[in-house]
């Protein structure tokens, strides 16, 4: 994996590697390289097979992390190549020329989070949510509580309990 | 034989009662079922209860005029058959109006249910229901022409065309029945019931698991019932037409019973056994066991009368 | 299907031939639901005993309900020693069991194979999450109360319920109906507007007739 490294980082703008295990490593990679060294990555380096691509919100450094695993069959190993975007104006180019099933997972984000991937297939239909209006939910600006109790008639007389102070009580009241 | 109006009064009468018999002999089975499952299985008199329940809803829709018609047609095919059927050989009560039609007659209302449905249900316009009557449709004609051998070959064997001649030439005790004096040529009308009797292993035009419930998909409420009227009255009309044709009939209410029952339970275990055929199987296999078998069968009795 | 579907159009049909379809003339029916005055009392009091006992069932498994609910057909606990049957279609069923939560996508089709029911028809419905939105009380996309969009007979409580309680939540259902409580249908037909007006609240792309029978 190391050495597999040392090659991506004289040809692209890999930053961070983490080795999560022996067979598991992450690094970020500028935006602008990212689906060069992901072509790379599938042409040259056997990672032939995408097994997620996923986002993060981090909403206090104003930045969407995509995370793109993929996974070399050969080696039995994988990496997860992480790019950041920009949270003002999420674009990202698409990957669907090198994996049908990626427009899906594009679809998905962009109706989740609201990171657009410009001419992947139907993007902007619809993906589960039907006649969504609100911003995109797995934003973490959006307040899926208050939506719901805006929305959805709450039932009154529920009540919540933090969990360990509750079981704290419960077991021992005396303390 | 004259037409007397009292006729109708006991026909009636006699459609009532194999109503009951089917009813109770669809519950039963059922029950029989579910205890060769381990289950408690349904009351035997569930039937009963579904179609008054059924009877009773208070909204039905339509969808046309052949949608209305479709259940009549079949209820119509049920009965028909039943009622040129002499139930009680000599019975002056339960003859019902088998001085009037033979077999040709019989055979033509057996698959007029079938054509009724299948117009009907299509008007419902359910993509299921139209899947089910195309492979109902191709399925029963497979089955219709081992049946129609073998009623055929009965006609050839008692030179008649007439049900009650021909349960008057099997009069007498075991030995005159069909089963025995021909014993090939009922294996073929056997085998043409499984196929006309809606239960596996040819089953594919209801399909409960794959294409929900087929050509009824679309029907409820009175509709339904009608059609559940007709699951008592046209399986027991034709199991009453296979009892009277090859196994001597019967001259008593416990006789017929009796021997309904088993000639019914026949098809049950023969479908609790075997596993549903798909449609093309199941033509194929009309095509290559049934209609040889048939055609020897027609030969041999052919030979046999001369 | 999308709403674009149901907008009125001109259609090329095979032989090059034009004509005009607006779906939601042609293809369904736009009348509302009407409420059905039962019979007289000892007539009608024969009836439902026959529907509480003959409960045909349309299960909709939207949840973890929809486990819950299969070994009533399995030897152990065999339903239908009560009379309880499973029907394919909704056109044929009379109970529509809700099987755990409700998102608003399945709640769509939910209110669409209640409307194809023919009554009197009944709602049980399963767990915590119809109740009060059990674990997913505060989903932006799960519902809490069914009761707002449906008119529910019964509430079996759990998370999941057990068979067991499903059982005793159509004994108390039969119960019910014997009583003459069973009247959803008539309730959903007068309370129709209001009950129409929480669906569309939450169901934004409403592309169907308001009532599909």
């Amino acid at each position: 994996m190391k050495a597999l490294i040392e090659r991506l980082e004289k040809k692209f703008r890999v930053t961070d590697p983490v080795m999560q295990r022996a067979d598991e490593t992450f690094f970020t990679v500028d935006k602008a390289d990212a689906v060069a060294l992901i072509t790379h990555l599938r042409e040259r380096e056997g990672f032939t097979h995408l097994s997620f691509l996923t986002a993060v919100d981090w909403l206090e450094d104003g930045k969407f992390q995509l995370t793109y695993l993929l996974n070399n069959n050969a080696m039995k190993a994988d990496v997860g190549v992480r790019v950041f975007l920009d949270r003002e104006r999420p674009v990202m180019e698409s990957v669907h020329h090198l994996w049908k099933q990626a427009a899906t997972y594009q679809r998905e984000l962009k109706e989740m989070f609201g990171i657009d991937f410009p001419g992947s297939p139907r993007i902007d239909e619809p993906f589960i949510l039907e006649g969504w209006h609100d911003i995109p939910p797995y934003r973490r600006d959006f307040d899926t509580k208050k939506y719901s109790e805006e929305t959805y008639f709450p039932r009154p007389g529920r009540t919540t309990h933090d969990p360990a102070d509750y079981m704290k009580q419960k077991l021992y009241p005396e303390e | 034989m004259g037409f007397e109006p009292i006729k109708i009064l006991y026909s009636l009468l006699s459609l009532f009662i194999i109503f009951n018999i089917g009813m109770l002999i669809n519950g039963i089975t059922r029950k029989i079922g579910a205890r060769v499952g381990r289950r408690h299985g349904i009351r035997f008199y569930q039937p009963y209860i579904d179609l008054v329940k059924n009877y009773a809803l208070r909204s039905n829709i339509t969808h046309g005029i052949m949608f209305y018609l479709g259940p009549v047609f079949r209820l119509t095919g049920g009965i028909g058959v039943y009622l040129f059927v002499p139930a009680i050989y000599g019975s002056e009560y339960f003859g019902n109006f088998s001085f009037a039609g033979d077999l040709v007659l019989i055979t033509y209302f057996i698959f007029f249910g079938t054509l009724g449905m299948a117009l009907g249900a299509g008007e419902g316009g359910h993509p299921y229901s139209a899947i089910g009557i195309s492979r109902g449709l191709a399925q029963v004609t497979a089955a219709e022409i081992p049946l129609v051998i073998a009623f055929l070959g009965a006609a050839i064997q008692y030179q008649s065309l007439s049900v009650t001649e021909m349960v008057a030439l099997q009069q007498g005790g075991i030995q005159n029945w069909t089963m025995v004096t021909n014993p090939l040529l009922t294996a073929v009308a056997l085998i043409a019931y499984l196929g006309t009797m809606m239960r596996s292993p040819f089953d594919i035009v209801l399909a409960p698991q794959e294409i929900p419930i087929g050509p009824p998909t679309e029907y409820h409420s009175t509709f339904l019932g009608v059609l559940q009227t007709n699951r008592a009255i046209f399986p027991m009309a034709k199991t009453v037409l296979f009892m009277n044709v090859f196994f001597g009939g019967a001259t008593n209410w416990g006789v017929l019973i009796l021997k309904v029952f088993l000639i019914y339970m026949w098809s049950v275990f023969v479908g609790v056994v075997f596993p549903r055929f798909r449609v093309d199987h199941s033509i194929r296999w009309f095509y290559k066991y049934a209609l040889p078998l048939g055609l020897v069968a027609l030969a041999a009795t052919s030979l046999l009368i001369k | 299907m999308s709403s674009k579907d149901l907008e009125k159009r001109r259609v090329t049909g095979p032989d090059g031939e034009q004509f005009d379809v607006d779906p939601m003339q042609d293809y369904f029916c736009q009348e509302r639901p009407k409420e059905h005055e039962p019979a007289n009392r000892i007539w009608e009091s024969f009836l439902n005993w026959a529907r509480a006992e003959s409960l045909w069932i349309l299960g909709y498994g939207t949840g973890c309900g929809a486990i819950e609910m299969r070994p009533l057909m399995t030897p152990r606990f065999d339903a239908y020693r009560y009379g309880i049957q499973w029907r394919p279609t909704p056109r044929q069923s009379n109970v529509l069991v809700i099987g755990g939560y409700l998102s608003v996508k399945t709640l769509k089709r939910v209110i669409r194979s209640y409307e194809q029911m023919q009554g009197p028809k009944y709602v049980v419905a399963l767990g915590s999450c119809t109740i009060n939105g059990g674990m997913y009380w505060d989903s932006y996309n799960t519902i809490n109360r069914l009761d707002k969009y449906l008119p529910v007979d019964i509430y079996i409580t759990g998370c999941m319920p057990r068979p067991e309680s499903l059982l005793a939540g159509f004994e108390a259902l039969k119960k019910l109906i014997r009583e003459g409580k069973g009247e959803g249908q008539n309730l959903y037909a007068r309370n129709f507007d209001e009950y129409k007006a929480n669906q569309k609240k939450i169901i934004r792309d409403w592309d169907m007739p308001d009532y599909n029978w």
